[in-house]
């Protein structure tokens, strides 16, 4: 699985994180940094969660 | 389960279909919309569609082919009446759809003042056809008037504001946005309208609408009439319920599910007008208009809708709502009010930013954040995990 996000759309909700704290963190200076770019199976459940959630719809997952 | 209808063609109603295709659903579906437009998303609506930032074309809800759904739309009709012995709807042209299964998702529709009935300047925003009609009305217009102080109607002041135009806000509480969370969180939400230029006016009475010629005159009970362009009623949605007044479900401001969002053998409820026991706050009853919840829970309906009773899990959620004004984000997860105990735990230099959280029988209940997305978003676990209020105040996140 990959995972892209779509920097022109993020607006830095953090919805993501809350769904894959593992993968996604906003941080202090307010930007969405993808910790795990080709994370493992393990994480698909959360990471196709936080797609969905996505307000701006900037998360894409592949594969 | 052969026939499954949809009746709501918003956000809640197509991540069900979505949902239900992807759990190996195969017979018909049927996705009736009172819109003419296909499924769309509505938080630009009160900000990047105003703008005009975003055309209509890039709120789309569905990235892939309508077709992949295979999915009968039936758009712009409105369901009247449903028939839960029969196993059918009953739409407003006279038309029927049977089915097996049934979700309802038709969420809210804007509330109305008595005083405002035939005024032809007064508008409400949910529709994108409401919100071209506001658009157009912004562009040629100079002044406007916001009645009510709540998402919608601090939204659209801001992104007046932005374009320009005189803005005067009337709010019958004592503050705006987010009622009752306390004088700290109020006044930052008051003081970020004033700065801005808006002419806020709290704890108002609104006795009359006029229009006059091209002018409204908006009449307050001992103050100062507004004179202006055109006057926008943000008084908040009521869930839109009326053609399932004679179906036998219960209704009490929403339709009444159980904990696993099921109404009736059969039937599911998802999105703004779903009023459910959220196990996570001890079984409360509510009713959520947040976007994140319509995703979630047409998500939930569809699984409950397909699978046995016994197995079905039930819809826990730390609602979840954000906003953007002048360029800051206002984030609010949980629950709170004035009455429950609240702490600051983060304020920044510049005071634009800020988290506060709330205390309920002894847990951390709720959050609210400006500018702080990271901490609201970590706070909202520490709420959906139950953790002691004292554990979450020494969390330094």
């Amino acid at each position: 699985m990959k995972i892209s996000v779509d920097f022109d759309l993020c607006k830095s909700n953090a919805v993501c994180m809350a769904s894959a704290p593992e993968i996604f963190e906003v941080r202090d200076d307010g930007y969405l940094y993808i910790l795990q770019e080709e994370p493992d199976e393990t994480h698909r459940q959360a990471v196709e969660e936080a797609a969905s959630l996505c307000p701006t719809r900037a998360i894409t997952v592949e594969g | 389960m052969e026939r499954i209808a949809i009746v709501g063609a918003s956000l809640a109603g197509l991540r069900c279909a979505e949902s239900l295709r992807r759990e190996g659903f195969t017979g018909a579906l049927t996705i009736v919309g009172a819109e003419e437009h296909l499924p769309y998303d509505r938080p630009p609506l009160s900000k990047e569609f105003l703008t005009a930032e975003f055309e209509a074309e890039r709120l789309a809800l569905r990235a892939a082919p309508y077709e992949d759904l295979k999915a009968d739309l039936i758009l712009g009709q409105r369901a009247q009446s449903l028939n839960l012995e029969a196993r059918s709807i009953t739409l407003a042209s006279g038309g029927e759809v049977d089915f097996d299964g049934l979700v309802i998702a038709t969420g809210a529709a804007p509330r109305s003042l008595a005083i405002a009935d035939g005024i032809s300047g007064v508008m409400t925003l949910r529709t994108l056809d409401d919100a071209a009609r506001l658009k157009a009305a912004i562009e040629e217009r100079k002044r406007i008037c916001v009645i009510g102080a709540g998402f919608i109607g601090s939204e659209v002041a801001a992104t007046a504001r932005g374009l320009g135009l005189n803005v005067t806000v009337l709010e019958a509480g004592d503050q705006p946005m987010l009622r009752g969370v306390g004088p700290i969180i109020g006044e930052t939400l008051a003081e970020l309208h004033r700065s801005n230029g808006v002419d806020l006016r709290t704890g108002v009475e609104i006795e009359s609408i006029e229009q006059i010629g091209e002018e409204v005159r908006v009449n307050i009970a001992g103050e100062a009439s507004v004179d202006c362009d055109l006057v926008l009623l943000a008084v908040g949605a009521a869930p839109v319920t009326q053609w399932l007044e004679s179906s036998g479900l219960t209704l009490d401001d929403g339709v009444v599910c159980d904990a696993t969002l099921l109404a009736a053998p059969g039937v599911v409820c998802a999105g703004d007008v779903a009023r459910w026991p959220n196990p996570l706050f001890g079984g409360e009853s509510m009713r959520v208009e947040h976007w994140t919840n319509a995703v979630e829970q047409g998500m939930h309906a569809a699984k409950r809708l397909l699978s046995d009773d016994e197995s079905a899990p039930e819809f826990s959620t730390v609602p979840f709502v954000w906003s953007e004004q002048y360029g800051i984000k206002i984030q609010a997860a949980g629950r709170f009010s004035g009455e429950d105990r609240m702490e600051v735990v983060h304020s920044g230099t510049d005071d634009a930013r800020l988290v506060a959280i709330f205390e309920r029988h002894g847990g951390i209940s709720g959050v609210i954040g400006f500018s702080e997305p990271r901490r609201v978003m970590q706070y909202r676990r520490l709420i959906g995990a139950g953790t002691p209020f004292d554990e979450a105040l020494g969390a330094s996140l």
